[in-house]
Parts: structure tokens; C-alpha cells; sequence
């Protein structure tokens, strides 16, 4: 098993905010690229500000007490810094991710940052077209650009059905 | 806290009479067996015993055809490019199964880089290999089958037999890793009709580094180790006296208490495998239910992952181990379960448990009890659960075939 920090194994074994909320100003669905699995957030906003924060996640433990902790540092904050949650963050409050586990955290911010387009979208307070971001470091790619330019390996994990 | 050890195939413990029959060649009868002088006369005398033993384990002709190495893997690596490269002459063309372990894949995709081709039989959804895809396989230059006698992960049992009436007819080499079956299912070389097999000691209690490939006389292998003439100069190398003897006494006991383990270790998995998908619904068994390892239960959960249960699990003292590609390092899903129709999400709730001798059913009982709860917590966190309970009835949901 890998060697979890004691605020990871706390997150994991007692998750903050599972759930949905129904009637959520905004919903983010998000796969993981490299292990094929899923994290859902709902928000529901008041004021600019992020009132409730749920999500159900299909993965593994870093990637619950990923989703429990990105429910907690969105919960209460305003939009503007809740976009600001950004995958280093969230594992920097988990006191560290083993390396192989850190693009369990993408998926958090991503999940959350899509809810909040979401929002943004339906509230025709989107700005322009949002580029396409690389999965594991939210670098703005090209939409024909297969490879990050950071050097991710977006087209690495290869996931397909038999 | 109870503690219940189901990962057996991860790593067993030593008996306390390997660990006896051991401690003298850490110690006292510490001398090289190629010494002329008498510091090696104990340790020659106990490696020729230990092989003896090893080689009356698996029906062999004769101990001379068992040869010492490092771990399964080391056997599976020696097997596959030792055996090939000996027939260079006659082709380069290896024929193996889908659900190989990786020391055999991986042995392969070596050779495919030195110019061989490889076919990859598939498996049926229990697993089992059919004997006529890999005669379909078989072409005029194929040098080596291999194909494992029962996989670790699904427990499923081959037809080795039957696959071996098509290698003899067109005389082509037939290897097999069994560390998996080895002290575990009765194993007989001549029914089996191998040429070669991969045995290592911990799976029945002996020391980790203990292994060996039995090659039948007759068969050429290029050794991987050059070096001096230990094990007939097939793989160099001062032996590692305490592990061989280890794996020796190791394998006189397992064939002593061959049925009697297996017997009991039957019924305790039994319990696990009926009594799993009874307590919660949408829990599929992998492999074989009859053809299968005696002390191994293999499931996917559905809608939930592997790793999570693991945690949970081992926060209630029971040990694991599960195939979803989040507890893989590689952070793939398992090439098995794929390899047997399963989709990757039903593969993320892969758990294995893989049961050994001190395992008493109420450690079943046990694992029965806490399971439910665990599961539930997870499902109710996942949204590929919501998502099947809000589906239209009937609708939805399959395991993955
Ligand atoms: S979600 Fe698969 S490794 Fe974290």
C-alpha cells in the first residue's frame, strides 16, 4: 500500500461533504486519464461564493481524501478563489502524495474547477472559450496539441475497452 | 485488534521446521559445495538432498534435471529466453498465453526485441486457454510454448495436459510457470507432459529466493549466468545453501501434507467464495469455480476500487491485495481480468484474497462480517453507483461481459 500522510488516511477514512446536492448551480464530471476512474463535484453558489460543496468519487484513496479536501478548501471561498485551487495546493494540504498517486489530485481541482465553469456557463458569465487544459497539470493546450507541452504524457495512459 | 492474513500470494511464512533444517548453513555448515576440503562436504551433501526433494515434488525423472535460481521470476526469465535461444536454429517464433506473469510477458517482449515473434493465445472468461487456439498458434518455426498452470490472480487451473499432446505431436517444447500450483495442486511432471517448469518455495512455505526450473533431460537451455560450473554449468553462481535446503524441506513437507492442505484449504475458500456474493449483491467471482487454486478467492466489487477496500480492510487487521490499476505501480488495470472481457471499471474493484495453513474459518466469518459495511460506505461515495441506482431498473449495470 502506498505510504499515505497521516492527513490523507484522515481525509480517506472520514471524508468531508460525500454527496450530491440536487438542483446544484453547477456539476463537474471528471475521468482520470491514467486509471480510468471518477470524481463528481456540486456547487451551489450564493453571493459569489461557494455555499455547498459535495462530491462522490469512483477511486482510490488518494483520490477520496483528494475530493474530501478540495471540498473543504472550496467550501465558503469566493469563485475567484476556488479557481485558485490548483492540484499542488490540494496535495500540499494533504501534507504531501506519494509521486504515483499526484495525478489523483488533478483530479480534484479539475472536477471542481468544472463544476464552476458549469456555473459560470449557465449564468452567461463564462469568458470566452476555454482552452483545453492538459489533465495532469491544467497547462492551457491547443486542442490538436496530443502531447502537453509541459511534457505530460496526456496520450501515455492508453484506456480502452477490450 | 484481529489480524487476518489473506495475501498469501504476496508473501507466506516460513514453517518453523524449514527454518530448523536452515539455520545450520547460515552457521556452522557455512563451506562452498565446490570446496575439496571438508568445510564443503555438509553443504554438497545437503544440496544434492534438497534437490532430491524438489524434484520428487513434481514426479521428475531425475534430480539432475532441477536447477536452482533466485525466485519464479528468474526461472520464468531463464525458461523462456534460455529455452529459445537454445533452438535459434530452428525459429524464432514463441507462443504464450494472454494472462502470463509479468517475468514471462516481460521475458518476451526481451526476445521479440532480439527479432522473435510472439502469438498470445487468449483466454476464455474463466480464463482457461483453449488447447486448439494454441494449436492454431503452433507454426513450422515455433520454438517454445509456454503457458502457465494456474494464474495468481484468478486461480483459474489449465488443461496443461491437453496442451501438451499438441506440443509433443509437433515436438515443440513446452514450458510452464507454476509457482502458483507448485506444493499447492498435486503437480506431476510426466502427466502434465511439460518439458519445463518454474517452482518457487515461498508459495508452500519455504524461504523467498528459493526457486527453481526443472528442465527435462534432453532439452537444450542456454544458462542466462555464465560462470563457474555450479548446477551443471547451467547457472553459475555460489548457491545459496540455507534457501535451497529451505526450498527442499519445504517441498518434502508440502508432499506429505499435499491433500490435507488442500482439502481444508478448499472448504475455508469456499466459504469465502459463496458467502461473498450472497452478503452483497453485484459482486462477481473471477476464474473458475471448480478449476481453481485451493486457498484463492478472487471477486470484483462493482461500481467501487480496489484500493479503497484494501485501506478499509486493513484498518479492520485484514490483509489483501487487489489487481485495480490504482494499486498497480504502473498504475494499469490488470492485463488478466482485460485479458478475460472484464472493462476496466469492473476490474478497478478487483480484490484477491489468498488464503495459508494457519487460516481458520472463522477467519472467513470474519472478513464475511466486515465486508458489507465496507463496501456500502464506498458505494455510497461513488457516483458510478448513484449513477446505477437512479438508471431505470433493468436497464444498466452487467459485469462487464
Ligand atoms: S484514482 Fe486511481 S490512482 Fe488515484
Amino acid at each position: 500500500m502506498p505510504v499515505y500522510s497521516e492527513k490523507v488516511m484522515d481525509h480517506f477514512m472520514h471524508p468531508r461533504n460525500v454527496g450530491e446536492i440536487e438542483n446544484a448551480d453547477g456539476v463537474g464530471e471528471v475521468g482520470n486519464p491514467v486509471c480510468g476512474d471518477m470524481m463528481t463535484f456540486y456547487i451551489k453558489v450564493k453571493d459569489n461564493r461557494l455555499e455547498d460543496v459535495k462530491y462522490k468519487t469512483f477511486g482510490c484513496g488518494a483520490a477520496i481524501a483528494v475530493s474530501s479536501m478540495v471540498s473543504e478548501m472550496a467550501k465558503g471561498a469566493t469563485i475567484e478563489e476556488a479557481q485558485k485551487i490548483t492540484p499542488e495546493s490540494v496535495a500540499k494540504m494533504l501534507e504531501g502524495l506519494p509521486k504515483q498517486k499526484f495525478h489523483c489530485s488533478n483530479l480534484g481541482a479539475q472536477a471542481l474547477n468544472k463544476a464552476i465553469d458549469d456555473y459560470l456557463a449557465k449564468t452567461g458569465k463564462l469568458k470566452a472559450d476555454p482552452a483545453k487544459c492538459c489533465p495532469f497539470c491544467d497547462h492551457e493546450d491547443s486542442e490538436n496539441d496530443p502531447v502537453c507541452q509541459q511534457g505530460c504524457p496526456v496520450n501515455q495512459p492508453e484506456i480502452k475497452s477490450p | 485488534m484481529t489480524h487476518v492474513y489473506l495475501d498469501h500470494s504476496a508473501a507466506a511464512p516460513l514453517l518453523p521446521e524449514v527454518r530448523e533444517a536452515m539455520t545450520p548453513y547460515l552457521d556452522r555448515d557455512f563451506g562452498n559445495p565446490l570446496s575439496l576440503h571438508d568445510w564443503g562436504d555438509a553443504p554438497r551433501d545437503a544440496l544434492e538432498e534438497a534437490r532430491a526433494q524438489t524434484a520428487a515434488l513434481i514426479g521428475a525423472g531425475s534430480p539432475e534435471e532441477i536447477i536452482f535460481t533466485s525466485s519464479g521470476t528468474e526461472s520464468n526469465n531463464f525458461a523462456v529466453k534460455g529455452l529459445s535461444l537454445a533452438q535459434q536454429k530452428k525459429g524464432k517464433h514463441i507462443v504464450i498465453s494472454a494472462i502470463e506473469h509479468f517475468s514471462v510477458m516481460n521475458s518476451v517482449k526481451f526476445m521479440q526485441n532480439l527479432g522473435y515473434e510472439i502469438s498470445e493465445v487468449p483466454v476464455d472468461k474463466n480464463g482457461f486457454v483453449d488447447p486448439e487456439d494454441v494449436k492454431k498458434a503452433i507454426r513450422p518455426d515455433t520454438v517454445l510454448v509456454s503457458i502457465m498452470h494456474a494464474n495468481g490472480e484468478v486461480g483459474t487451473i489449465q488443461p496443461l495436459a491437453e496442451i501438451s499432446k499438441i506440443t509433443k505431436e509437433k515436438k515443440i517444447v513446452f514450458h510452464t510457470d507454476a509457482v502458483a500450483t507448485c506444493g499447492t495442486i498435486p503437480v506431476n511432471v510426466k502427466e502434465l507432459g511439460v518439458d519445463a517448469l518454474s517452482l518457487a518455495g515461498n508459495p508452500f512455505y519455504g524461504p523467498k529466493g528459493s526457486a527453481a526450473l526443472w528442465v527435462r533431460r534432453g532439452v537444450r537451455i542456454l544458462p542466462l549466468l555464465d560462470g563457474g560450473i555450479q548446477e551443471g554449468g547451467r547457472r553459475a553462481g555460489t548457491e545459496d545453501i540455507a534457501a535451497i535446503i529451505g526450498l527442499g524441506k519445504a517441498a518434502e513437507i508440502a508432499l506429505r501434507d499435499l491433500v490435507d492442505r488442500g482439502q481444508k484449504l478448499t472448504q475455508i475458500r469456499d466459504l469465502l467464495i459463496n458467502g461473498l456474493p450472497s452478503k452483497i449483491p453485484r459482486v462477481v467471482v473471477t476464474g473458475d469455480l471448480k478449476k481453481r487454486l485451493p486457498g484463492h478467492a478472487s471477486f470484483c466489487v462493482e461500481f467501487i476500487e480496489g484500493e479503497g477496500m484494501l485501506m478499509l480492510l486493513n484498518s479492520q487487521g485484514v490483509a489483501v491485495s487487489s489487481g485495480s490499476s490504482c494499486t498497480s505501480r504502473a498504475l494499469k488495470a490488470s492485463h488478466v481480468l482485460l485479458a478475460m472481457g472484464y472493462n476496466h471499471e469492473i476490474a478497478q474493484g478487483s480484490l484477491l484474497f489468498t488464503m495459508g495453513i494457519q487460516n481458520k474459518p472463522e477467519d472467513i466469518d470474519y472478513v464475511l462480517n466486515v465486508m458489507p459495511p465496507i463496501v456500502d460506505r464506498l458505494r455510497e461515495m461513488s457516483p458510478v453507483y448513484s449513477k446505477f441506482v437512479k438508471a431505470p431498473k433493468g436497464g444498466q449495470g452487467n459485469a462487464g461481459i
